[in-house]
Protein backbone atom coordinates (compact mmCIF):
# COMPACT_ATOMS: atom_id res chain seq x y z
CA UNK A 1 0.00 0.00 0.00
CA UNK A 2 1.37 3.41 -0.96
CA UNK A 3 2.02 5.54 2.23
CA UNK A 4 1.73 8.93 3.17
CA UNK A 5 0.95 10.46 -0.15
CA UNK A 6 0.86 13.89 0.39
CA UNK A 7 -1.04 15.35 -2.28
CA UNK A 8 1.78 17.38 -4.13
CA UNK A 9 2.37 14.05 -5.89
CA UNK A 10 5.58 13.72 -4.26
CA UNK A 11 5.96 10.25 -3.28
CA UNK A 12 7.37 9.84 0.58
CA UNK A 13 7.62 7.63 2.75
CA UNK A 14 7.37 8.58 6.64
CA UNK A 15 6.96 5.56 9.43
CA UNK A 16 4.23 3.80 9.59
CA UNK A 17 2.43 5.30 12.73
CA UNK A 18 1.79 2.99 15.09
CA UNK A 19 -1.08 3.85 17.96
CA UNK A 20 -0.76 2.87 21.09
CA UNK A 21 -3.57 1.43 23.14
CA UNK A 22 -4.44 4.48 24.41
CA UNK A 23 -3.60 7.02 22.01
CA UNK A 24 -5.19 9.80 20.99
CA UNK A 25 -6.45 9.15 17.82
CA UNK A 26 -8.30 12.37 17.04
CA UNK A 27 -6.96 15.55 18.19
CA UNK A 28 -8.53 18.69 17.41
CA UNK A 29 -7.17 22.13 18.04
CA UNK A 30 -8.37 25.51 17.29
CA UNK A 31 -10.71 25.10 14.62
CA UNK A 32 -12.71 27.63 13.12
CA UNK A 33 -14.94 27.59 9.87
CA UNK A 34 -16.78 30.30 8.70
CA UNK A 35 -19.54 30.73 5.98
CA UNK A 36 -18.86 34.21 5.20
CA UNK A 37 -20.27 35.96 8.39
CA UNK A 38 -21.84 32.50 9.90
CA UNK A 39 -19.20 30.51 12.14
CA UNK A 40 -20.09 27.53 11.78
CA UNK A 41 -17.57 25.70 13.95
CA UNK A 42 -15.81 28.77 16.58
CA UNK A 43 -12.10 27.37 17.76
CA UNK A 44 -12.61 23.91 19.20
CA UNK A 45 -10.59 21.82 20.88
CA UNK A 46 -11.08 18.16 22.07
CA UNK A 47 -9.12 14.84 21.73
CA UNK A 48 -10.47 11.64 21.61
CA UNK A 49 -8.79 8.06 22.44
CA UNK A 50 -8.89 4.89 21.52
CA UNK A 51 -11.97 3.59 23.22
CA UNK A 52 -14.06 5.86 22.91
CA UNK A 53 -17.32 6.71 21.88
CA UNK A 54 -17.54 10.49 21.76
CA UNK A 55 -21.46 11.76 21.05
CA UNK A 56 -21.72 14.75 19.80
CA UNK A 57 -24.81 16.52 20.57
CA UNK A 58 -26.16 19.90 19.71
CA UNK A 59 -29.31 21.77 17.69
CA UNK A 60 -30.00 21.39 13.99
CA UNK A 61 -27.68 24.23 12.71
CA UNK A 62 -25.34 23.78 15.76
CA UNK A 63 -21.95 23.12 13.72
CA UNK A 64 -21.94 19.38 14.26
CA UNK A 65 -21.91 18.57 10.57
CA UNK A 66 -19.51 21.32 9.55
CA UNK A 67 -17.09 20.08 12.54
CA UNK A 68 -17.44 16.18 11.18
CA UNK A 69 -16.42 17.65 7.54
CA UNK A 70 -13.49 19.12 8.97
CA UNK A 71 -12.18 16.31 10.63
CA UNK A 72 -12.57 14.32 7.69
CA UNK A 73 -11.09 16.54 5.64
CA UNK A 74 -14.42 16.99 2.93
CA UNK A 75 -13.94 21.05 4.36
CA UNK A 76 -11.18 22.51 4.62
CA UNK A 77 -10.48 24.96 7.97
CA UNK A 78 -10.02 28.57 8.44
CA UNK A 79 -8.34 27.90 11.16
CA UNK A 80 -6.72 25.12 13.51
CA UNK A 81 -5.74 21.69 12.84
CA UNK A 82 -7.05 18.26 12.94
CA UNK A 83 -4.87 14.74 13.20
CA UNK A 84 -5.85 11.97 12.66
CA UNK A 85 -3.95 9.08 14.04
CA UNK A 86 -1.19 11.12 13.95
CA UNK A 87 -1.51 12.08 10.49
CA UNK A 88 -2.69 16.39 9.42
CA UNK A 89 -5.68 15.97 7.57
CA UNK A 90 -4.61 19.20 5.63
CA UNK A 91 -0.77 18.01 5.05
CA UNK A 92 -1.14 14.54 4.61
CA UNK A 93 -4.69 14.36 3.90
CA UNK A 94 -4.62 10.44 1.94
CA UNK A 95 -2.55 8.96 4.82
CA UNK A 96 -5.37 10.49 7.37
CA UNK A 97 -8.23 9.88 5.00
CA UNK A 98 -7.11 6.05 4.97
CA UNK A 99 -7.76 5.81 9.03
CA UNK A 100 -11.34 7.32 9.01
CA UNK A 101 -14.33 5.06 8.18
CA UNK A 102 -17.18 7.73 7.96
CA UNK A 103 -21.03 7.60 6.98
CA UNK A 104 -22.02 11.21 6.08
CA UNK A 105 -24.94 12.76 6.69
CA UNK A 106 -28.06 10.63 4.86
CA UNK A 107 -25.97 7.57 4.12
CA UNK A 108 -25.30 8.64 0.55
CA UNK A 109 -24.52 6.23 -1.97
CA UNK A 110 -24.71 5.29 -5.60
CA UNK A 111 -28.23 4.70 -5.70
CA UNK A 112 -27.90 2.69 -9.26
CA UNK A 113 -25.06 0.55 -7.86
CA UNK A 114 -25.92 -3.14 -6.16
CA UNK A 115 -24.85 -3.16 -2.49
CA UNK A 116 -22.29 -5.38 -3.61
CA UNK A 117 -21.42 -3.38 -6.26
CA UNK A 118 -20.93 -0.32 -4.15
CA UNK A 119 -18.91 -2.39 -1.45
CA UNK A 120 -16.77 -3.61 -3.86
CA UNK A 121 -16.21 -0.33 -5.19
CA UNK A 122 -14.63 1.49 -1.57
CA UNK A 123 -13.04 -1.72 -1.11
CA UNK A 124 -10.97 -1.09 -4.38
CA UNK A 125 -11.04 2.77 -3.17
CA UNK A 126 -9.58 1.88 -0.23
CA UNK A 127 -6.91 -0.50 -1.53
CA UNK A 128 -8.43 -3.48 0.02
CA UNK A 129 -7.81 -6.74 -1.39
CA UNK A 130 -10.52 -8.37 -4.03
CA UNK A 131 -9.82 -11.62 -2.14
CA UNK A 132 -10.03 -10.38 1.54
CA UNK A 133 -12.97 -10.99 3.65
CA UNK A 134 -13.36 -7.38 4.31
CA UNK A 135 -16.48 -7.30 2.08
CA UNK A 136 -18.36 -10.41 3.31
CA UNK A 137 -17.27 -9.61 6.92
CA UNK A 138 -19.19 -5.93 6.80
CA UNK A 139 -22.18 -7.70 4.71
CA UNK A 140 -22.21 -10.49 7.83
CA UNK A 141 -21.93 -7.70 10.19
CA UNK A 142 -24.36 -4.98 9.18
CA UNK A 143 -27.05 -7.68 8.62
CA UNK A 144 -27.02 -7.16 4.20
CA UNK A 145 -26.81 -10.60 3.65
CA UNK A 146 -29.84 -10.56 1.67
CA UNK A 147 -30.32 -7.78 -0.10
CA UNK A 148 -26.40 -7.79 -1.01
CA UNK A 149 -27.46 -8.18 -4.65
CA UNK A 150 -30.03 -5.65 -4.63
CA UNK A 151 -29.93 -1.91 -6.65
CA UNK A 152 -29.62 0.38 -3.54
CA UNK A 153 -31.94 3.04 -4.45
CA UNK A 154 -34.63 0.29 -3.92
CA UNK A 155 -33.37 -0.34 -0.40
CA UNK A 156 -35.32 0.73 2.51
CA UNK A 157 -33.98 3.79 4.29
CA UNK A 158 -32.45 1.49 7.18
CA UNK A 159 -30.94 -0.78 4.84
CA UNK A 160 -29.48 2.68 2.92
CA UNK A 161 -28.13 3.23 6.31
CA UNK A 162 -26.38 -0.20 7.39
CA UNK A 163 -24.94 -0.02 3.48
CA UNK A 164 -23.25 3.38 4.57
CA UNK A 165 -22.21 2.20 7.88
CA UNK A 166 -21.01 -1.29 6.34
CA UNK A 167 -18.72 1.26 3.59
CA UNK A 168 -17.50 2.62 6.22
CA UNK A 169 -16.35 -0.31 8.46
CA UNK A 170 -14.86 -2.14 5.23
CA UNK A 171 -11.52 -1.13 5.70
CA UNK A 172 -11.75 -2.26 9.73
CA UNK A 173 -10.40 1.80 10.17
CA UNK A 174 -9.28 3.22 13.68
CA UNK A 175 -11.07 5.94 13.59
CA UNK A 176 -15.13 5.65 12.70
CA UNK A 177 -16.92 9.36 12.25
CA UNK A 178 -20.79 8.92 12.24
CA UNK A 179 -23.41 11.96 11.25
CA UNK A 180 -26.48 10.57 12.88
CA UNK A 181 -26.02 6.89 12.55
CA UNK A 182 -29.22 5.56 13.36
CA UNK A 183 -31.72 8.74 11.80
CA UNK A 184 -34.56 7.53 10.07
CA UNK A 185 -34.51 3.97 11.85
CA UNK A 186 -37.13 1.93 13.26
CA UNK A 187 -36.71 0.61 17.08
CA UNK A 188 -35.12 -2.83 16.15
CA UNK A 189 -32.40 -1.41 13.87
CA UNK A 190 -31.21 1.65 16.03
CA UNK A 191 -30.99 -1.31 18.69
CA UNK A 192 -29.06 -3.35 16.30
CA UNK A 193 -26.69 -0.60 15.13
CA UNK A 194 -25.87 0.76 18.84
CA UNK A 195 -25.07 -2.40 19.67
CA UNK A 196 -22.15 -2.79 16.75
CA UNK A 197 -20.90 0.70 17.59
CA UNK A 198 -20.58 -0.60 21.34
CA UNK A 199 -19.16 -3.70 20.17
CA UNK A 200 -16.72 -1.79 17.76
CA UNK A 201 -15.19 0.77 20.14
CA UNK A 202 -12.73 -1.72 21.30
CA UNK A 203 -10.25 -0.61 19.47
CA UNK A 204 -11.46 2.45 17.48
CA UNK A 205 -12.49 5.76 18.06
CA UNK A 206 -15.96 6.86 17.54
CA UNK A 207 -17.70 10.13 16.58
CA UNK A 208 -20.72 9.98 16.20
CA UNK A 209 -23.96 13.19 16.17
CA UNK A 210 -26.64 12.44 17.13
CA UNK A 211 -30.17 14.08 18.21
CA UNK A 212 -31.32 11.18 20.67
CA UNK A 213 -30.31 11.99 23.76
CA UNK A 214 -31.04 8.05 24.74
CA UNK A 215 -28.46 7.09 22.56
CA UNK A 216 -25.92 8.95 23.70
CA UNK A 217 -26.97 7.88 27.38
CA UNK A 218 -26.63 4.15 26.01
CA UNK A 219 -23.53 3.86 24.26
CA UNK A 220 -21.12 6.97 24.34
CA UNK A 221 -18.60 7.48 26.96
CA UNK A 222 -18.35 10.99 26.26
CA UNK A 223 -20.68 13.68 25.49
CA UNK A 224 -19.67 16.97 23.53
CA UNK A 225 -22.63 19.32 23.25
CA UNK A 226 -22.06 22.31 20.61
CA UNK A 227 -23.90 25.16 19.98
CA UNK A 228 -23.74 27.75 17.38
CA UNK A 229 -20.13 26.35 16.63
CA UNK A 230 -18.74 26.31 20.23
CA UNK A 231 -18.38 23.48 22.34
CA UNK A 232 -20.32 24.50 25.38
CA UNK A 233 -19.69 21.13 27.52
CA UNK A 234 -17.13 18.07 27.34
CA UNK A 235 -18.38 15.79 29.63
CA UNK A 236 -19.24 11.85 30.46
CA UNK A 237 -23.35 10.82 30.38
CA UNK A 238 -23.52 10.60 33.62
CA UNK A 239 -21.80 13.82 34.85
CA UNK A 240 -23.96 15.55 32.79
CA UNK A 241 -27.17 14.01 33.83
CA UNK A 242 -25.76 14.80 37.35
CA UNK A 243 -25.97 18.25 36.48
CA UNK A 244 -30.04 18.17 35.27
CA UNK A 245 -31.77 20.22 37.17
CA UNK A 246 -34.13 17.43 38.48
CA UNK A 247 -31.40 15.05 39.25
CA UNK A 248 -31.85 13.26 42.47
CA UNK A 249 -35.29 15.03 42.41
CA UNK A 250 -37.55 12.75 45.29
CA UNK A 251 -41.47 12.32 43.95
CA UNK A 252 -43.47 11.62 47.27
CA UNK A 253 -47.25 9.85 46.74
CA UNK A 254 -49.74 9.94 49.18
CA UNK A 255 -53.12 9.51 49.72
CA UNK A 256 -53.54 12.70 51.12
CA UNK A 257 -52.47 15.78 51.20
CA UNK A 258 -49.55 16.25 53.70
CA UNK A 259 -49.08 20.69 54.16
CA UNK A 260 -46.60 20.02 57.41
CA UNK A 261 -44.71 17.50 55.88
CA UNK A 262 -44.28 19.91 52.92
CA UNK A 263 -42.96 22.84 55.28
CA UNK A 264 -40.94 20.52 57.53
CA UNK A 265 -39.44 19.57 54.16
CA UNK A 266 -38.90 23.21 52.91
CA UNK A 267 -37.03 24.41 56.07
CA UNK A 268 -34.21 21.84 55.72
CA UNK A 269 -31.22 23.13 54.51
CA UNK A 270 -30.18 20.97 52.04
CA UNK A 271 -33.83 21.58 49.77
CA UNK A 272 -33.78 23.64 47.12
CA UNK A 273 -37.53 23.67 45.99
CA UNK A 274 -40.50 21.95 47.36
CA UNK A 275 -43.59 21.38 44.36
CA UNK A 276 -46.75 19.93 44.34
CA UNK A 277 -47.81 19.04 41.04
CA UNK A 278 -51.05 18.12 42.60
CA UNK A 279 -52.47 18.08 46.32
CA UNK A 280 -51.28 14.66 46.79
CA UNK A 281 -47.44 14.71 45.24
CA UNK A 282 -44.75 16.45 46.44
CA UNK A 283 -41.62 16.78 44.84
CA UNK A 284 -38.03 17.60 46.43
CA UNK A 285 -35.53 19.25 44.34
CA UNK A 286 -31.95 19.22 46.52
CA UNK A 287 -29.49 21.80 46.26
CA UNK A 288 -26.31 21.12 44.34
CA UNK A 289 -28.21 17.84 42.63
CA UNK A 290 -27.47 15.91 46.03
CA UNK A 291 -29.00 12.45 46.82
CA UNK A 292 -31.19 13.26 50.33
CA UNK A 293 -34.00 10.13 49.41
CA UNK A 294 -33.21 9.11 52.86
CA UNK A 295 -33.68 12.21 54.66
CA UNK A 296 -36.46 12.78 52.66
CA UNK A 297 -38.32 9.43 53.99
CA UNK A 298 -36.96 9.94 57.28
CA UNK A 299 -39.35 12.86 57.33
CA UNK A 300 -41.98 11.23 55.59
CA UNK A 301 -42.17 8.28 58.25
CA UNK A 302 -45.51 7.71 59.97
CA UNK A 303 -47.29 9.83 57.00
CA UNK A 304 -49.66 7.72 54.47
CA UNK A 305 -46.86 7.33 51.61
CA UNK A 306 -48.14 5.62 48.48
CA UNK A 307 -45.27 5.82 46.45
CA UNK A 308 -41.38 7.10 46.33
CA UNK A 309 -39.75 7.70 42.96
CA UNK A 310 -36.48 9.28 42.73
CA UNK A 311 -35.29 10.90 39.50
CA UNK A 312 -31.97 10.10 37.68
CA UNK A 313 -32.47 13.29 35.94
CA UNK A 314 -32.56 13.29 31.89
CA UNK A 315 -29.92 14.24 29.56
CA UNK A 316 -32.67 16.30 27.54
CA UNK A 317 -33.15 18.61 30.39
CA UNK A 318 -29.84 19.33 30.31
CA UNK A 319 -29.15 19.57 26.69
CA UNK A 320 -32.15 21.88 26.42
CA UNK A 321 -31.16 24.32 29.31
CA UNK A 322 -27.62 24.65 27.96
CA UNK A 323 -28.32 25.12 24.48
CA UNK A 324 -31.40 27.60 24.55
CA UNK A 325 -29.23 29.59 27.47
CA UNK A 326 -27.01 30.56 24.30
CA UNK A 327 -29.49 30.74 21.85
CA UNK A 328 -31.17 33.24 24.43
CA UNK B 1 2.02 7.31 -8.45
CA UNK B 2 -0.14 9.22 -5.23
CA UNK B 3 -1.40 12.18 -7.40
CA UNK B 4 -3.63 9.71 -9.46
CA UNK B 5 -4.81 7.56 -5.94
CA UNK B 6 -7.35 6.35 -6.27
CA UNK B 7 -8.12 6.86 -10.60
CA UNK B 8 -8.40 3.19 -11.01
CA UNK B 9 -11.79 2.72 -8.85
CA UNK B 10 -13.79 5.52 -9.83
CA UNK B 11 -12.68 5.17 -13.36
CA UNK B 12 -13.99 1.46 -13.49
CA UNK B 13 -17.29 2.64 -11.25
CA UNK B 14 -18.01 5.40 -13.99
CA UNK B 15 -17.60 3.41 -16.98
CA UNK B 16 -19.78 0.37 -15.85
CA UNK B 17 -22.53 2.93 -14.51
CA UNK B 18 -22.76 4.16 -17.86
CA UNK B 19 -24.27 0.66 -19.06
CA UNK B 20 -25.88 0.37 -15.66
CA UNK B 21 -29.35 2.57 -16.43
CA UNK B 22 -30.66 3.14 -19.98
CA UNK B 23 -28.99 6.33 -20.09
CA UNK B 24 -25.63 4.95 -21.81
CA UNK B 25 -27.62 3.13 -24.42
CA UNK B 26 -30.14 6.10 -24.88
CA UNK B 27 -27.01 8.01 -25.68
CA UNK B 28 -25.44 4.99 -28.55
CA UNK B 29 -28.58 5.05 -30.11
CA UNK B 30 -28.77 8.66 -30.37
CA UNK B 31 -25.56 9.10 -31.67
CA UNK B 32 -25.72 6.44 -34.35
CA UNK B 33 -29.26 7.27 -35.79
CA UNK B 34 -28.39 11.25 -35.72
CA UNK B 35 -24.44 10.59 -36.95
CA UNK B 36 -26.05 7.77 -39.69
CA UNK B 37 -28.69 10.29 -40.58
CA UNK B 38 -26.28 12.84 -41.08
CA UNK B 39 -23.98 10.82 -42.96
CA UNK B 40 -26.41 9.37 -45.48
CA UNK B 41 -28.88 12.05 -46.11
CA UNK B 42 -29.87 13.68 -49.43
CA UNK B 43 -29.77 16.62 -47.66
CA UNK B 44 -27.02 16.74 -45.73
CA UNK B 45 -24.00 14.68 -45.87
CA UNK B 46 -25.19 12.47 -49.31
CA UNK B 47 -22.85 9.65 -48.08
CA UNK B 48 -24.68 7.24 -50.94
CA UNK B 49 -24.93 9.57 -53.49
CA UNK B 50 -21.08 10.90 -53.78
CA UNK B 51 -19.97 6.96 -53.47
CA UNK B 52 -16.68 8.29 -52.67
CA UNK B 53 -14.19 6.02 -50.64
CA UNK B 54 -14.06 8.74 -48.03
CA UNK B 55 -15.74 9.61 -44.40
CA UNK B 56 -15.82 13.40 -44.87
CA UNK B 57 -19.96 12.56 -44.83
CA UNK B 58 -19.55 11.28 -41.49
CA UNK B 59 -16.29 13.67 -40.12
CA UNK B 60 -18.37 17.22 -41.18
CA UNK B 61 -21.26 16.84 -39.08
CA UNK B 62 -19.72 15.36 -35.90
CA UNK B 63 -18.12 17.96 -33.88
CA UNK B 64 -22.33 19.81 -34.22
CA UNK B 65 -23.42 16.54 -33.14
CA UNK B 66 -20.83 15.84 -29.65
CA UNK B 67 -21.98 19.89 -29.14
CA UNK B 68 -25.26 18.46 -28.19
CA UNK B 69 -24.14 14.71 -26.77
CA UNK B 70 -21.04 15.11 -25.12
CA UNK B 71 -22.04 17.99 -22.64
CA UNK B 72 -24.96 15.47 -22.24
CA UNK B 73 -22.69 12.78 -21.23
CA UNK B 74 -20.35 15.76 -18.81
CA UNK B 75 -23.28 17.08 -17.12
CA UNK B 76 -23.81 14.31 -14.87
CA UNK B 77 -20.52 13.64 -13.61
CA UNK B 78 -20.49 15.98 -10.70
CA UNK B 79 -23.70 17.48 -10.62
CA UNK B 80 -24.94 14.41 -9.93
CA UNK B 81 -22.81 13.48 -7.48
CA UNK B 82 -22.82 17.10 -5.84
CA UNK B 83 -26.31 16.87 -5.69
CA UNK B 84 -26.69 13.39 -4.22
CA UNK B 85 -24.50 14.28 -1.74
CA UNK B 86 -22.18 11.39 -2.53
CA UNK B 87 -19.48 13.49 -3.36
CA UNK B 88 -18.90 13.88 0.35
CA UNK B 89 -18.30 10.01 0.27
CA UNK B 90 -16.10 10.12 -2.96
CA UNK B 91 -14.18 13.12 -1.42
CA UNK B 92 -13.44 11.72 2.19
CA UNK B 93 -12.31 8.43 0.80
CA UNK B 94 -8.24 7.94 -0.14
CA UNK B 95 -8.59 9.34 -3.57
CA UNK B 96 -6.82 12.57 -5.07
CA UNK B 97 -8.42 14.97 -6.15
CA UNK B 98 -6.96 14.41 -9.86
CA UNK B 99 -7.66 10.55 -9.38
CA UNK B 100 -11.34 11.47 -8.99
CA UNK B 101 -11.44 14.04 -11.87
CA UNK B 102 -9.41 12.02 -14.15
CA UNK B 103 -11.12 8.79 -13.70
CA UNK B 104 -14.49 10.41 -14.06
CA UNK B 105 -12.63 12.21 -17.24
CA UNK B 106 -11.31 9.17 -18.67
CA UNK B 107 -14.90 7.31 -18.25
CA UNK B 108 -16.39 9.29 -20.42
CA UNK B 109 -14.12 9.83 -23.16
CA UNK B 110 -13.80 6.04 -23.00
CA UNK B 111 -17.83 5.61 -23.25
CA UNK B 112 -17.54 8.30 -26.35
CA UNK B 113 -14.52 6.17 -28.05
CA UNK B 114 -16.73 3.47 -27.46
CA UNK B 115 -19.64 5.14 -29.48
CA UNK B 116 -17.23 6.02 -31.83
CA UNK B 117 -16.24 2.50 -32.61
CA UNK B 118 -19.64 1.45 -33.32
CA UNK B 119 -19.63 3.54 -36.08
CA UNK B 120 -16.72 1.55 -37.86
CA UNK B 121 -19.60 -0.05 -40.16
CA UNK B 122 -19.14 2.95 -42.12
CA UNK B 123 -15.73 2.64 -42.79
CA UNK B 124 -16.72 -1.20 -43.95
CA UNK B 125 -18.60 -0.04 -46.17
CA UNK B 126 -16.00 2.90 -47.22
CA UNK B 127 -13.66 0.15 -48.18
CA UNK B 128 -15.55 -2.05 -50.26
CA UNK B 129 -16.51 1.06 -52.17
CA UNK B 130 -13.13 1.78 -53.41
CA UNK B 131 -9.54 2.29 -52.15
CA UNK B 132 -9.98 4.79 -49.04
CA UNK B 133 -7.13 7.14 -47.92
CA UNK B 134 -7.03 5.37 -44.80
CA UNK B 135 -4.10 8.22 -42.90
CA UNK B 136 -7.22 10.88 -43.32
CA UNK B 137 -9.67 7.86 -41.94
CA UNK B 138 -7.07 7.60 -38.79
CA UNK B 139 -6.88 11.06 -38.57
CA UNK B 140 -10.74 11.97 -38.55
CA UNK B 141 -11.38 9.34 -35.79
CA UNK B 142 -8.29 10.75 -34.03
CA UNK B 143 -9.72 14.22 -34.23
CA UNK B 144 -12.80 13.01 -32.97
CA UNK B 145 -11.56 11.46 -29.92
CA UNK B 146 -9.58 14.59 -29.25
CA UNK B 147 -12.54 16.73 -30.23
CA UNK B 148 -14.65 14.43 -27.51
CA UNK B 149 -12.46 14.76 -25.02
CA UNK B 150 -12.11 19.02 -25.10
CA UNK B 151 -15.89 18.74 -25.14
CA UNK B 152 -16.15 16.48 -22.44
CA UNK B 153 -13.13 18.56 -20.13
CA UNK B 154 -15.90 21.76 -20.86
CA UNK B 155 -18.80 20.17 -19.66
CA UNK B 156 -16.94 18.80 -16.66
CA UNK B 157 -16.05 22.22 -15.87
CA UNK B 158 -20.11 23.72 -15.90
CA UNK B 159 -20.39 19.67 -13.91
CA UNK B 160 -18.94 20.74 -11.11
CA UNK B 161 -19.72 24.07 -10.96
CA UNK B 162 -23.46 23.63 -10.41
CA UNK B 163 -25.73 21.03 -8.78
CA UNK B 164 -28.23 21.10 -11.43
CA UNK B 165 -27.46 18.96 -14.46
CA UNK B 166 -29.62 21.25 -16.72
CA UNK B 167 -28.14 24.23 -15.97
CA UNK B 168 -24.61 22.31 -16.79
CA UNK B 169 -26.12 20.89 -19.76
CA UNK B 170 -26.93 24.28 -20.75
CA UNK B 171 -23.20 25.82 -19.68
CA UNK B 172 -21.71 23.45 -21.17
CA UNK B 173 -23.56 23.25 -24.90
CA UNK B 174 -23.07 27.27 -25.40
CA UNK B 175 -19.54 27.20 -24.22
CA UNK B 176 -18.44 24.46 -26.55
CA UNK B 177 -20.44 26.41 -29.26
CA UNK B 178 -18.55 29.60 -28.80
CA UNK B 179 -15.49 27.79 -29.25
CA UNK B 180 -17.00 26.12 -32.02
CA UNK B 181 -18.60 28.54 -34.47
CA UNK B 182 -15.48 30.68 -33.67
CA UNK B 183 -13.74 29.36 -36.60
CA UNK B 184 -16.04 29.55 -39.02
CA UNK B 185 -15.77 31.80 -42.12
CA UNK B 186 -18.79 34.13 -41.23
CA UNK B 187 -17.71 34.56 -37.81
CA UNK B 188 -14.25 35.16 -38.66
CA UNK B 189 -15.01 37.29 -41.55
CA UNK B 190 -17.31 39.33 -39.15
CA UNK B 191 -14.58 39.92 -36.52
CA UNK B 192 -12.00 40.37 -38.83
CA UNK B 193 -13.33 43.26 -40.32
CA UNK B 194 -14.43 44.86 -37.01
CA UNK B 195 -11.19 44.21 -34.64
CA UNK B 196 -8.25 43.46 -37.57
CA UNK B 197 -6.68 40.37 -38.29
CA UNK B 198 -4.74 40.16 -35.81
CA UNK B 199 -8.03 39.37 -33.27
CA UNK B 200 -9.02 37.22 -36.02
CA UNK B 201 -5.98 34.96 -36.09
CA UNK B 202 -6.29 34.57 -32.20
CA UNK B 203 -9.56 33.41 -32.63
CA UNK B 204 -8.89 31.24 -35.64
CA UNK B 205 -5.65 29.56 -33.59
CA UNK B 206 -8.66 28.89 -30.71
CA UNK B 207 -11.19 27.28 -32.92
CA UNK B 208 -12.08 23.60 -32.32
CA UNK B 209 -13.45 23.54 -35.64
CA UNK B 210 -9.99 24.69 -37.68
CA UNK B 211 -8.25 22.48 -35.61
CA UNK B 212 -10.90 19.64 -35.85
CA UNK B 213 -10.57 20.26 -40.02
CA UNK B 214 -6.89 19.99 -40.69
CA UNK B 215 -7.08 16.24 -38.75
CA UNK B 216 -10.42 15.69 -41.17
CA UNK B 217 -7.94 16.45 -43.72
CA UNK B 218 -5.76 13.87 -43.15
CA UNK B 219 -2.84 16.76 -41.64
CA UNK B 220 -1.30 15.15 -38.23
CA UNK B 221 0.41 18.33 -36.99
CA UNK B 222 2.07 18.75 -34.59
CA UNK B 223 0.34 22.16 -33.58
CA UNK B 224 -2.79 20.79 -33.72
CA UNK B 225 -2.36 17.76 -31.20
CA UNK B 226 -0.71 20.37 -28.91
CA UNK B 227 -3.94 22.47 -29.43
CA UNK B 228 -6.15 19.98 -28.27
CA UNK B 229 -3.89 18.24 -25.45
CA UNK B 230 -3.49 22.17 -23.78
CA UNK B 231 -6.88 22.70 -24.67
CA UNK B 232 -8.59 19.88 -22.89
CA UNK B 233 -5.85 20.19 -19.47
CA UNK B 234 -6.50 23.71 -19.54
CA UNK B 235 -9.88 22.99 -18.65
CA UNK B 236 -9.59 19.82 -16.82
CA UNK B 237 -7.26 21.59 -14.49
CA UNK B 238 -9.84 24.69 -13.97
CA UNK B 239 -12.51 22.05 -13.48
CA UNK B 240 -10.42 20.67 -10.90
CA UNK B 241 -9.65 24.26 -8.84
CA UNK B 242 -13.67 24.81 -9.40
CA UNK B 243 -14.83 21.27 -7.99
CA UNK B 244 -12.25 22.39 -5.20
CA UNK B 245 -14.05 25.14 -4.39
CA UNK B 246 -17.63 23.49 -4.49
CA UNK B 247 -17.69 20.27 -3.62
CA UNK B 248 -19.60 21.27 -0.22
CA UNK B 249 -21.43 24.34 -1.13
Amino acid sequence: MEESTAENGQTESPPEVVAEPTEVLVRVAGLSKHYGAIRAVDGIDFEVRRGDILGFLGPNGAGKTTAMRLITGFLEADAGTVEVAGHDITRDSLAARRRVGYLPENAPAYGEMTVRGFLEFIAEAREVSPGDRAIAQVVAMTGLDRVQHQVIETLSKGFKRRVGLAQALIHDPEVLILDEPTDGLDPNQKAMVQDLISNLSKNKCIILSTHILDEVERICNRAVIISEGKILVDSTPAELISKAHDHNLVQLRFTTEQPELVEKIAAQPWCAEVRQPSPEVVEVLPREGENHLAEVLALASGTPLEGVHLHEGRLDDLFRDITQGVSQ
Amino acid sequence: MSRFTGLRAVFKREFQGYFASPVGYIFIVIFLLSSGWLTLSRDFGRFLELRQASLDSFFTYIPWIFVVLVPAVAMRLWAEERKSGTVELLCTLPISLEGSYLGKFLAGWCFLAFSLLLSLPLVVHVARLGDPDWGAIFAGYLGCLLLAASYLAIGMLFSALTKNQVVAFILGTAATVVFLIIGLPQTLESIGSTFGGYVEQVLLSLSIADHFDTLTRGLLELGTLVFFVVFTTGWLVGGMLVLDRTKAS
